[in-house]
């Protein structure tokens, strides 16, 4: 095994790059524009709310029913998978998932992997790990191409460059794209990328694919994706690597259509997409095209500590639409570097603690007002706030409590002061007695309020008792009948 | 979404306050308390009360809420509905209370009183039937809807028929209406960036829309759009949406 680090993304800067993103006019409006755009084409995608329910309803029963099943369907998986001829890795870290992914291509003496769009690569870093071994990973998402250009993260998990504006690119593509001339032309901007991506696939010894659902039953890899791109990744190369999370794993099929049914919906507004390729198996005698050889590497990552617990094992229920973070007014207002994790937005605060635990993370499930935007969205009904709170719950909780499913970085929020203020709240809020000289006392001093109330005057002003409480006000006026 | 049946019209009514009103918007709270004295209905504040717990509850202290919770278990032993002026607390009663005594000796109770929530402007619409005759000069308003109050008691519907039914009162709609305010309790205190672009954005919105003012069921959201625009030295106010429609009915000087 390698000893290459993972940079992990420590959100423990979220703070400041929130501070910094929504001080940044520029963000806030591409964002907002973007996502304002999005809901409006998914809502015009599901004009009927019943049926919009009833297509959730249907979407989570399909998660909920794979995840209870999870390591048979894993088990059969890849009994299937082998059937057919691809070969299937496990991987318990992103380290691992490199190594694997490395060892693969160096036993081709391989130089070129062409990447179709992939999170779970993102997860392990693995185009900086393969660069450091000497394998070049050219990303053929456009947006992906884009980012790796530019040298960034993406900052939205299906529109990685949706930061980018259109003289960005235009700049980009003029400095990076041999002989590319400078235009801010949408068309003219797709064709200089798709041209310098054209050779890739040819050269390439390895193309290398995320996947959206793999079918227990058939052993199939299914593939969503807009620009033919990730057909030709996992068709022209000799060699194609699929690498997912073990929570992909779909029982049957037919599960996939209702999954696939309100993916695009639900992410982009699209009725369907472009392209939707299903893969089980290598060339076969006689076939003209396609890999020779197909690998699947299944990445953990902290799945199994979100699926040990009944709770938060919902949150392995997500099919990466996005729908959440389109819909979120914190993301809107921040985007999503911001969150300095590989998920950003709504699910990214729910599944990054799993990832990379509760002490890098614990700003992020507290960075929720709990509108419900994002739970009132998810296509497989994922209830976001509910994980939020419990995840505030773990991060506040005594480090050295035993619970049953304890989380990595339990008690990371923990502080003995705030507990006692906590405890005094409840001591007073919980005494009638008590409550009723304390709200006299902070009604009757009410000139001594502090003019500076922690995060809320920085932009408000201070929160000051009224004159008499409503409990005295309703005595008074029982007296005076 | 679900649409809220009518039941009997009630004699008694438990007033649940909140402790946000309670002690920063009283005046709100007697408000509440007048419009449904006015339609007939007694109305008894048990003393003993003080808050629902969902400031600890979404703080990630939930044996601090239920214990603040079940200090309230006891005050509602008629069997009357109780109304909650707010739809936030109103729906940390009525949704999170049985999740949070699930298993616990007090559940059966804490499900009892939780199922004898109803959110006020829901109240009035909805049980009461209220027919409100506007006294008022024309005038514009915007509401603005908490989002669990949305959400979980799908209170915008019920705040915005309660002003359609104000002759001289017209409701203009503002940008990103159904949008959070950004104050979310202990959210804005930690977050005070993102939550106070938030509120910014939402009070310009409720101030672009031609509004004279705006109008909202919710305690927290309002003192966070007031506290905001106060702080920006704006004249532009809101009021709750109890005070507004005693105002427009001729029942406050």
């Amino acid at each position: 095994m390698s000893t290459h680090p993972i940079t992990v993304h420590p959100a423990r800067s979220f703070k400041a790059n929130s501070h910094d993103a929504v001080n940044d006019p520029h963000l806030r409006k591409s964002f907002r524009g973007a996502m304002d755009f999005l809901m409006a084409k998914r809502a015009a995608q599901f004009p009927d709310h019943n049926e919009l329910e009833a297509l959730r309803s249907l979407g989570e029963t399909v998660r909920q029913r794979c995840l209870a099943k999870l390591p048979q369907l894993l088990e059969k998986l890849e009994a299937q998978l082998t059937a057919n001829g691809v070969k299937v890795h496990w991987a318990e870290t992103p380290e691992e998932a490199n190594a694997i992914i490395h060892g693969l291509i160096a036993a081709r003496n391989g130089k070129l992997a062409v990447k179709g769009k992939s999170m779970v690569s993102e997860e392990t870093e693995l185009n900086h790990y393969l660069e450091a071994h000497g394998v070049q990973a050219v990303e053929s998402d456009m947006g992906e191409y884009i980012v790796q250009l530019a040298g960034e993260k993406p900052s939205h998990i299906i529109m990685p460059a949706i930061h980018k504006t259109k003289a960005q690119i235009a700049t980009l593509f003029h400095d990076n794209i041999p002989a590319a001339p400078y235009t801010e032309d949408v068309d003219e901007l797709i064709q200089l990328g798709r041209n310098a991506l054209r050779g890739m696939y040819l050269k390439a010894d390895v193309g290398i694919s995320g996947v959206n659902f793999a079918v227990a039953e058939t052993g199939t890899l299914c593939l969503v994706e807009n620009e033919g791109n990730g057909r030709m990744c996992t068709t022209v190369p000799d060699m194609h690597i699929a690498i997912t999370g073990i929570e992909k794993v779909v029982e049957k099929l037919s599960d996939v259509i209702p999954l696939y049914s309100i993916l695009p919906r639900s992410a982009t507004g699209q009725a369907i997409t472009t392209y939707f390729n299903m893969i089980s198996r290598p060339r076969q005698p006689g076939e003209k095209d396609g890999p020779r050889e197909v690998h699947l590497v299944l990445l953990d990552n902290g799945r199994s500590q979100a699926y040990a617990d009944e709770q938060l094992r919902k949150t392995l229920q997500c099919i990466r639409c996005g729908a959440c973070m389109n819909h979120c007014p914190v993301y809107s207002r921040i985007g999503g570097h911001a969150y300095g994790t590989v998920y950003p937005g709504p699910i990214g605060k729910i599944i990054s603690p799993h990832m990379l635990g509760l002490n890098d993370t614990q700003d992020l499930p507290t960075a929720s007002s709990l509108c419900g935007a994002c739970g009132e969205v998810c296509p497989v009904r994922i209830p976001i706030p509910e994980m939020l709170m419990r995840l505030r719950e773990e991060a506040a909780r005594d480090p050295e409590e035993k619970v049953p499913h304890p989380l990595a970085g339990q008690g990371a929020a923990y502080s003995p002061q705030l507990a006692r203020v906590w405890s005094l709240w409840r001591t007073v809020y919980s005494r009638p007695a008590l409550y009723r000289a304390f709200s006299w006392l902070a009604t009757r001093l009410r000139v001594f309020t502090p003019r500076r109330q922690l995060g809320w005057t920085v932009h408000r002003t201070p929160l000051t008792p009224a004159k008499q409480s409503l409990h005295e006000l309703v005595r008074q006026r029982q007296s005076s009948r | 979404m679900h649409a809220t049946p009518a039941p009997a019209r009630p004699g008694d009514v438990y007033f649940f306050g909140t402790c946000l009103l309670d002690l920063f918007l009283p005046e709100a709270g007697l408000d509440a308390m007048t419009l449904l004295e006015r339609e007939g209905v007694r109305v008894h504040f048990p003393q003993a009360q003080s808050c629902c717990g969902q400031p600890a509850f979404t703080s990630g202290q939930p044996g601090e809420a239920r214990e603040v919770a079940r200090s309230q278990l006891g005050l509602f032993d008629q069997p009357w509905p109780i109304v909650v002026p707010s739809g936030s607390c109103g729906g940390m009663i009525k949704h999170h209370w049985p999740t949070l005594f699930a298993g616990d000796a007090d559940e059966a109770r804490a499900c009892a009183v939780a199922g004898r929530v109803v959110e006020f402007a829901d109240f009035l619409l909805n049980v009461l039937r209220i027919e409100l005759r506007d006294q008022g000069k024309p005038t514009k308003v915007a509401v603005h809807t908490s989002c669990s109050a949305r959400r979980e008691m799908n209170t915008h519907v019920h705040g915005w028929a309660l002003v359609d039914q104000l002759a001289q009162v017209e409701r203009v709609v503002h940008d990103h209406e159904s949008e959070c305010c950004g104050f979310g309790g202990v959210f804005s205190l930690r977050h005070p960036d993102i939550s106070g672009a938030m509120v910014s954005d939402k009070s310009a919105a409720l101030q672009d829309s031609g509004a004279v003012e705006f109008v909202t069921a919710d305690g927290g959201c309002l003192l966070n759009i007031n506290g905001k625009l106060a702080h920006d030295g704006k004249a532009f106010r809101g009021k709750h949406l109890a005070s507004f429609l005693l105002e427009r009915t001729g029942g406050k000087a």
